[in-house]
């Protein structure tokens, strides 16, 4: 590797697994958007990935694929529990319900011995890197791609633009409710798992609803046309506040006044690009 | 009665105190174009929700190809060939019109998860079938661009689209709600040759539909509804000529001029 981009990586480093970490979580939120379902409970899978992973790495010593296995496997179990009766009904309700999980889950860490209490976790040994970070977001991506480009994507953009009409198609609408949030979860939860194992340490505040509502402009300023749109909201959002340093205190206002003016006059998002649904030429 | 394809018995739907649809029975045969017609607040819609599942009714029974379906999601009645379209089109307007058709074939065309992420040959297959079969129906309706987004596409166009999409889907039985609402009368009349060319296909229709001339040239039996009740049923000819349709229509007093007339020729 030469020299120089030797020093940039390491300079920048957190910034880049940042990228990386928010990608996979910006997609994470993709799924549920994609279907036409709200949840704003991203910040709290990732959490629950994010301590499920810490604790087995600290407490347990597990070997890393497995402590990535189980960061996945926890909030997908806690999707299903939140997901089963929520998502009989259509509207809201996900995104309350969603809320609330964040919100008792932000308090069960703050108050639990297990889990280092306001304080959190400190000493994560640094596992994760950029390989399995970006190896992971690229894979993600490429599944996306193809599922949208098959029956499976058309039922879920059918359910979008009108959840009604999809279900006179035979679309079993529940289902695809519940995976789509079992799978959000399960993003989510790696995230969360690549988040503690780069930044050695992990408290309650970081899953809290700001990484929420942060999560969900990645997707909204990037666009649900295709799986890349929130990926290039991630890129926009994680690298404005850096671009805007030399603003100093006015950083945050213009970070605010972007994200407003890119919602309002680019409703499709920077990427409006509409991905295909088709899975072959013919 | 053994070949029938759609029976309601008794059925029954209530809001509050107001019965929508009271003790409505009537069935459809296979093979044939069957009207549901009747002034608005009749019950037609409310009727159509219940057969197509987006409502539930609050007494009696549905059957559908033999089975009761009364507890059945409106996607499960899909899947078992149940299709529909709706008053107000209920397009997927950011899709292609072909990708509108092929979500249409949802229920048939195969390809789960791992066959999709592996990109099995068996799936590409199956994807190109669709693509072809999607092509043949968009041209049978009678739509040139496949890659037209259908939220541009002009209203009467949309129309035909919706009723490709839920051609797609091979339904034993297809009901079209007001298919012919807001056509101008060429559009109506290109609307008619078209259902006249899926009767001859052999599919089976229910149709609500407020144009009279569009009813009495397409349909062959009719069921008539009037403050949710079944009045008449028949034939156009007969329906056509039942008092109690005229009444409801017109009124008592035009139904009794009308017979007076009726008396002295």
């Amino acid at each position: 590797m030469p020299a120089f981009l030797d020093d940039f990586l390491f300079s920048y480093q957190s910034l880049i697994y940042s990228l990386g970490i928010n990608g996979l979580l910006a997609l994470s939120m993709y799924v549920v958007l994609a279907i036409g379902q709200l949840s704003l409970g991203q910040a709290a899978f990732m959490g629950l990935g994010a301590y499920t992973s810490a604790l087995l790495t600290l407490k347990v010593g597990a070997p890393f694929p497995i402590v990535l296995l189980a960061a996945m496997a926890v909030p997908a179990l806690a999707a299903l529990i939140i997901g089963a009766p929520t998502l009989r009904l259509s509207g809201v309700y996900l995104a309350l319900a969603t809320i609330g999980l964040g919100e008792v889950l932000r308090i069960a860490f703050v108050n639990s011995e297990l889990t280092g209490g306001a304080l959190g976790l400190s000493g994560i040994p640094e596992k994760a890197g950029y390989t399995i970070i970006f190896g992971s977001l690229a894979l993600a991506l490429i599944a996306f791609v193809l599922v949208s480009r098959s029956r499976i994507g058309r039922a879920m953009e059918a359910m979008r633009e009108d959840e009604v009409a999809a279900g006179m198609l035979g679309v079993d609408l529940p289902r695809y409710r519940i995976s789509a949030l079992v799978v959000s979860a399960m993003l989510a939860g790696l995230a969360g798992a690549f988040n503690a194992h780069v930044s050695s340490f992990i408290s309650p505040n970081d899953y809290g609803f700001d990484a929420a509502v942060t999560i969900l402009s990645f997707a909204l300023l990037g666009g649900i046309g295709s799986p890349f749109g929130p990926v290039v909201g991630v890129v926009i959002l994680t690298l404005l506040p850096e671009v805007l340093r030399p603003l100093h205190d006015f950083r945050l206002v213009f970070n605010g006044l972007i994200i407003v003016i890119a919602v309002l006059f680019m409703p499709h998002g920077l990427l409006p690009w509409r991905i295909g649904r088709t899975g072959a030429r013919a | 009665m053994s070949g029938t394809i759609l029976a309601l018995e008794n059925v029954t739907v209530r809001f509050g105190g107001l019965a929508a649809v009271e003790a409505v029975s009537f069935h459809v045969e296979p093979q044939t174009v069957h009207g549901l017609i009747g002034p608005n607040g009749a019950g037609k819609t409310t009727a159509f929700n219940l057969i197509s599942g987006l409502g539930h009714q609050s007494d009696g029974h549905i059957r559908f190809d033999g089975e009761r379906i009364d507890d059945w999601p409106s996607w499960r009645r899909a899947q078992r060939g149940l299709g529909r379209t709706f008053q107000n089109i209920r397009m997927f307007g950011e899709m292609t019109a072909l990708e509108n058709v092929l979500a249409g074939m949802h229920a048939h065309v195969g390809g789960g998860l791992g066959a999709a992420l592996l990109r099995l040959q068996s799936f590409r297959a199956a994807e190109r079938a669709a693509i072809l079969k999607a092509r043949e129906i968009l041209a049978f309706v009678g739509l040139a661009d496949p890659s037209a987004r259908a939220g541009n596409l002009p209203y009467g166009d949309q129309r035909r689209l919706e009723i490709a999409r839920a051609l797609a889907s091979d339904p034993k039985l297809m009901l079209l709600d007001e298919p012919a609402a807001g056509m101008n009368p060429s559009e109506t009349s290109g609307l008619i040759e078209l259902l006249l060319r899926l009767k001859a296909r052999g599919v089976t229709l229910l149709l609500v539909e407020h144009d009279m001339h569009f009813i009495m040239h397409l349909c062959d039996r009719i069921t008539v509804l009037n403050f949710g009740r079944k009045i008449a049923e028949g034939t156009p000819l007969e329906v056509r000529s039942d008092p109690k349709v005229i009444e409801a229509y017109l009124g008592t007093k035009v139904a009794e001029r009308l017979e007076a007339g009726a008396r002295v020729r």
